[in-house]
């Protein structure tokens, strides 16, 4: 199975705390992993490690084979990865569609031919369709700042599936979104996933999203890796159990 | 147009009106109040420029006030020396882009408070330039006899004309900077203003986008300096020391900060609401000028365009409310029980 994502011994000290402390595991072409653990065992400070928002204390990230650590973040946008925050980050006084254009046109020509080019950067269509998929067609002129929490969380997914990107990083898209939507949340993911061959890594706490959407899940704890397997695997692992889901 | 015009008539007919006034007003004013109205033109053009910079893209510009100078140098000094008008213009857009897109390099390192201190500095250092540079800027002595061009065949030496002259470029500066406001650049700008780290983690290459910000805004600055020159006809540092930069950052903000009317605004109470207040206050214009700008801005910090935007965006909710509530009656009664 080809690798398209290798951690190596990823650390990341903020002073005294080991926030990050040694993680190591591969994510394979095409599949659906979750990341899961206690609250502040590391998920997001491994995501932003491995994606250059912050500078690894030590360890390895290769995108294809390709040693990308520390890389600018634009760059590897531009590669192909995307992701999105644990907090909200949808641009507020911008409109619902604008959010979603700007989210891909920066991955269509270059510089000078955007600023020559159509308007909506040829992704005016597309945009109108994510849209409609989430249900949104009655806001895509409103301000992104204007929605629901729960709106506002599903169209920042959607902005990390605008690019069409190759492996796409999600911190906790499930929070706050309600189960219809959370179901087509997982629709897309999915459909996206069989059809472009996009690899997803998930963090989240809905075991239940997390366990019927994964074909891998790697457990956290302290900043370590505490387990990987499928979700059976982990529901039945006595450690995982102790450390996270309880009896 | 027509489409236009039945969707948004209000916009249309103000539009319209606005139009009017701009072409026909000037045909009652004095002399001086055709001056007046040139400068009114020539600073909003500097001050759409900052709005670029500051209002779109976020980055605090305390210099451009600098670039007004840069333009009304070159301008004076080769025209004086017989160069025809277009040759400081080219001139100047190219060094103002140049020297603005180095400006913005301090802009990739510090934010705010901090970027204002470094622009700040640098808007020093081109009054000292200006000031002290004696062979190149005759100093305090100032630059006299700056010629207005003849343009086919109309002399601009009359107001008027000058005026005219000037609200041709308003039109034309405006028309780019809309061009590039809804293009997929001004759409950048706006994501790096609002979350320059999300706009990263979507491919936005917010180093460059920085700089461009810089550079265009501070050209369009140098392009408001080749007018200031001829209209004023004489010129020496003191018009472009740090009060021009701040008046300038004044008019961007009053006007409404990010809107693309804001600038016009400004410049409008900026330039001609003190001369306006001057005719019924006697000495006491610029007190109460300071004072409305004072009292607009607590009132509404987004500026005069900010206020607007609220009304419209409450008057529609409050429409779209009352439209359901006549749409579904029963509904209302139903949940009140
Ligand atoms: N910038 C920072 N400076 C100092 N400590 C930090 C910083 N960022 C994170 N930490 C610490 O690192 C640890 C891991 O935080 P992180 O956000 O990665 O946890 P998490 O697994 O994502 O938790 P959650 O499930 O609550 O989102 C926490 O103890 C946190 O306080
Ligand atoms: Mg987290």
């Amino acid at each position: 199975m080809t690798k398209v994502l290798e951690i190596h011994g990823i650390k990341k000290h903020f002073g005294g705390i080991r926030a990050v402390d040694g993680v190591s595991f591969d994510v394979n072409k095409g599949e659906i992993l979750g990341l899961i653990g206690p609250n502040g065992c590391g998920k997001s400070t491994l995501f932003n490690a491995v994606l250059g928002q912050l500078e690894p204390t030590a360890g390895r990230v290769m995108l294809d084979g390709h040693d990308i650590t520390g890389m600018r973040p634009a760059r590897l946008s531009r590669l192909g990865v995307s992701r999105t925050f644990q907090l909200l980050q949808v641009f507020p006084e911008m409109s619902v569609r604008e959010n979603l254009i700007l989210a891909g046109q920066e991955h269509r020509g270059t510089m000078v031919s955007r600023l020559f080019g159509p308007r909506d950067a040829g992704l005016g269509e597309a945009a109108d369709r994510m849209i409609a998929f989430f249900k949104m067609s009655h806001l895509a002129g409103e301000k992104a700042g204007g929605l629901s929490y729960g709106q506002q969380k599903l169209l920042d997914a959607a902005m990390a599936f605008m690019a069409g990107p190759r492996l796409v990083l999600l911190d906790e898209p499930a929070g706050g979104v309600n189960l219809t939507m959370l179901g087509a949340l997982k629709e897309r993911l999915r459909a996206i996933n069989s059809e472009l061959g996009a690899t997803f890594v998930v963090i989240e706490h809905n075991m239940e999203f997390v366990m019927s959407l994964c074909q891998r899940v790697v457990v956290m704890a302290e900043g370590r890796v505490l387990a990987i397997g499928t979700p059976a695997e982990i529901r039945a692992n006595p450690a995982v159990i102790d450390a996270y889901l309880g009896h | 147009m027509i489409a236009l015009l039945r969707s948004r008539p209000a916009a249309c007919a103000l539009a319209i009106g606005v139009a009017c006034i701009l072409l026909f007003l000037p045909l009652t004013l004095s002399r001086f109040g055709n001056y007046m109205l040139a400068m009114w033109a020539v600073m909003t053009i500097a001050a759409m420029g900052l709005n670029l910079t500051l209002g779109y893209a976020g980055q605090v510009s305390l210099a451009q006030g600098a670039f007004v100078g840069i333009g009304a140098y070159a301008t004076a000094i080769m025209t004086v020396n017989g160069w025809p008008l277009y040759a400081p213009l080219l001139l100047t857009v190219a060094l103002c882009f140049a020297i603005g897109w180095l400006l913005g390099y301090p802009a990739l390192r510090v934010q705010h408070h901090y970027l204002a201190f470094v622009t700040l500095s640098f808007a020093t250092l081109a009054y000292l330039v200006f000031r002290n540079e004696e062979w190149l800027t005759k100093g305090t002595y100032g630059i006299f006899g700056i010629p207005r061009p003849t343009l086919f065949g109309v002399s601009l030496k009359h107001h008027l004309n000058f005026y005219y002259f000037s609200l041709a470029w308003l039109v034309i500066c405006a028309g780019l900077m809309l061009w590039l406001v809804n293009s997929p650049w001004g759409r950048a700008f706006t994501a790096l203003r609002e979350n320059p780290a999300r706009a990263q983690s979507l491919g936005v290459d917010t180093r460059r986008y920085t700089l461009m910000a810089f550079a265009i805004g501070s050209t369009m600055g140098g392009v408001a300096g080749v007018l200031y020159a001829p209209l004023v006809e004489f010129i020496d540092p003191n018009p472009f020391g740090l009060p021009l930069s701040f008046s300038l950052l004044l008019m961007v903000i009053v006007g409404g900060s990010g809107y693309f009317l804001g600038p016009a605004l400004g410049a409008l109470i900026a330039v001609l609401l003190p001369e306006w207040l001057r005719d019924y206050t006697q000495g006491y214009y610029l007190i109460a000028y300071a004072l409305l700008v004072m009292v607009l801005l607590i009132y509404s910090p987004s500026g005069i365009l900010g206020w607007v935007e609220r009304r419209t965006a409450d008057a529609r909710t409050r429409r779209a409310s009352l439209a359901r509530q006549a749409a579904v009656p029963t509904y209302d009664a139903g949940s009140a029980s």
